[in-house]
């Protein structure tokens, strides 16, 4: 059972008061270093950020188990490379929210730009609106709901993780994809290379299932997914393809 | 990299403020651009007269007595207002395609910014916050705008390498991208008689569309075509006397947001530049799709 890279990391008590940052009034490298200098074990667990105004790299490169919450929209790369946080937008999110993720949550309440979640290697990012072109880029172990639709070109390259689409994905789905699996409750507009669609069994539908309900989102059932995933035809050179080089 | 803002009022009570708003929208995305910047304003002119706006190198020795000089040479009442290295004169519209000769023989180094009824074009080379200082954008009122912050790529940093580029009356294109196909479509397009003034690759955007629009196209359909024929990477806005467009390549990866509201609707490379726009927390906020035209007119 492949669930070993789904994220782990629970939400942490809160018992203190939430730190604040404005950023109106206090620059960004401020919140972001003070979110690095948190360590494990700290009794500062809650952090909240105002005014974001679509600014680059809000919340990024967190490595300690808090909860931060923005308020508003951000622009580039939020909460890219996050370890354990659990990270809240309440706005949407510009290209490349949670790339390269290690683990922990992000949780998107609007819409994503391009790239969401790309390279990501671990934790849980959630897209409660639509995603853009790219979603899932080259993933590597992340996993990714949305509840809305992705755009083209999602899950190119995907290595691995799960990539959970209960709209409709665009075109180009899972193009060159390797191991990650890819499901779509919607319609698919166009496979990429080396993407079919695959049996769904029993051991999908349980990761399915636990995927939904850790991504709140229990009103869509496993059952009504489809499975894509990898024809495996790409993987290696193949002397008859000689030509096309 | 570049940046785009743009702004179409529905609302005409904000039409005083058209040129702050969009001047703080193009503040805002001067990291994506601080080569040079350009805006086009579009307000309207007396029933029957149009504008020509010109830019200079050496403005004091150009603007000197250029309005009388023009005005005897086409035989009509001309206005004159300079600002820093460009002028802006007003004159009856069917007299503007004479102008436009005249001002090449009368002054061989003032190149023509743009023309028609509603149409003002500025741009230069230093940071957007400048550029826009410079021309007192933020003064302007008007209908609908298009602003750009570039960071060159394809051609060198000069105020004629500046966006918008304007090909034709009331048109003018901004771009954040960059062609790949824009040598040969210049040929091609120089076979059909059109001139160019740089070698930049959205020069040859905006020719080939008034090119199309020229032979019987309206924007829409010029922009459908461009899909086929322009090759690269591009996120279009282009303004006429009445609206603006927008259009992405297939691929898309040149970024666009857009807004929507009972007042206005905005676009902005980024997000970022539409946040302190009013009402932006109730807006429809959306990306435009790949290889879609969307266009809004009055």
């Amino acid at each position: 059972m492949a669930t070993s890279n789904l994220a782990k990391a629970p939400a942490p008590e809160t018992q203190y008061a939430a730190r604040v940052f404005d950023l109106a009034k206090v620059p960004l490298r401020e919140l972001n270093q003070a979110l690095h200098d948190v360590t494990d074990g700290s009794n500062e667990t809650a952090w909240e950020v105002l005014n974001p105004k679509g600014n680059h790299a809000v919340a990024v490169g967190i490595d300690a188990a808090i909860n931060v919450d923005v308020h508003g929209s951000v622009g580039y790369y939020c909460a890219g490379m996050n370890q354990k946080a659990n990270v809240t937008v309440h706005g949407s999110v510009g290209p490349g929210v949670a790339e390269n993720m290690m683990s922990g949550a992000v949780i998107v309440k609007g819409d994503a730009s391009q790239y969401a979640g790309a390279t990501g290697r671990g934790g849980l990012l959630v897209i409660e609106g639509n995603a853009s072109s790219r979603c899932g880029i080259s993933m590597k172990g992340i996993n990714i709901v949305v509840r809305g639709n992705v755009g083209h070109m999602s899950a190119f390259m995907a290595q691995s993780g799960n990539l959970v689409v209960l709209g409709d994905a665009g075109d180009a789905l899972g193009d060159s994809i390797y191991e990650a699996r890819l499901f779509v409750r919607g319609s698919v507009k166009s496979l990429g290379a080396d993407c079919i669609e695959k049996e769904m069994r029993p051991e999908h539908i349980e990761i399915l299932k636990d995927l939904l309900e850790r991504a709140g989102m229990t009103d869509a059932k496993p059952e009504e997914f489809k499975r894509y995933g990898s024809a495996r035809t790409l993987y290696n050179f193949n002397i008859d393809n000689a030509d096309a080089y | 990299m570049c940046g785009i803002v743009g702004l179409f009022l529905k609302d005409k009570s904000l039409e005083p403020q058209l040129g702050a708003m969009l001047s703080e929208m193009m503040v805002l995305l001067t990291d994506r651009g601080p080569d040079s910047a350009g805006i086009a304003i579009y307000g309207s002119s007396a029933e029957g007269q149009g504008k020509l706006t010109i830019q200079s190198p050496a403005p004091k020795r150009d603007f000197a007595g250029l309005d009388a000089e023009l005005s005897k040479k086409i035989g009509a009442p001309v206005a004159m207002t300079v600002k820093s290295t460009h002028a802006v004169f007003v004159m009856p519209a069917d007299k503007l395609e004479a102008a436009r000769e005249a001002i090449a023989e009368l002054r061989p180094a003032a190149r023509v910014m743009g023309m028609g009824e509603a149409i003002e074009i500025y741009k230069e080379v230093g940071l957007p916050e400048k550029v826009a200082e410079r021309f007192e954008v933020s003064k302007m009122s008007g209908t609908h705008g298009i602003g750009h912050t570039r960071m060159a790529t394809e051609s060198a940093v000069t105020t004629m390498g500046a966006h918008p580029f304007s090909t034709g009356p009331d048109q003018c294109l901004v771009h954040n991208g960059s062609l790949s196909n824009h040598n040969n479509v210049r040929r091609e397009l120089r076979r059909e008689g059109m001139t160019f003034e740089t070698e930049n690759d959205t020069e040859v955007a905006a020719a080939y569309l008034s090119h199309k629009i020229a032979g019987g196209m309206d924007l829409g359909q010029a922009l459908e075509s461009s899909l086929s024929d322009l090759d690269g990477f591009f996120t279009f806005v282009v303004g006429t006397k009445n609206g603006f467009g927008v259009v992405r390549d297939p691929i898309a990866c040149k970024p666009a947001v857009m807004a929507e509201t009972d007042r206005y609707v905005a676009f902005g490379s980024e997000y970022r530049a539409l946040a302190n726009l009013p009402g932006i927390e109730q807006a429809r906020v959306w990306e435009p799709e790949p290889s879609t035209v969307y266009f809004w007119e009055h």
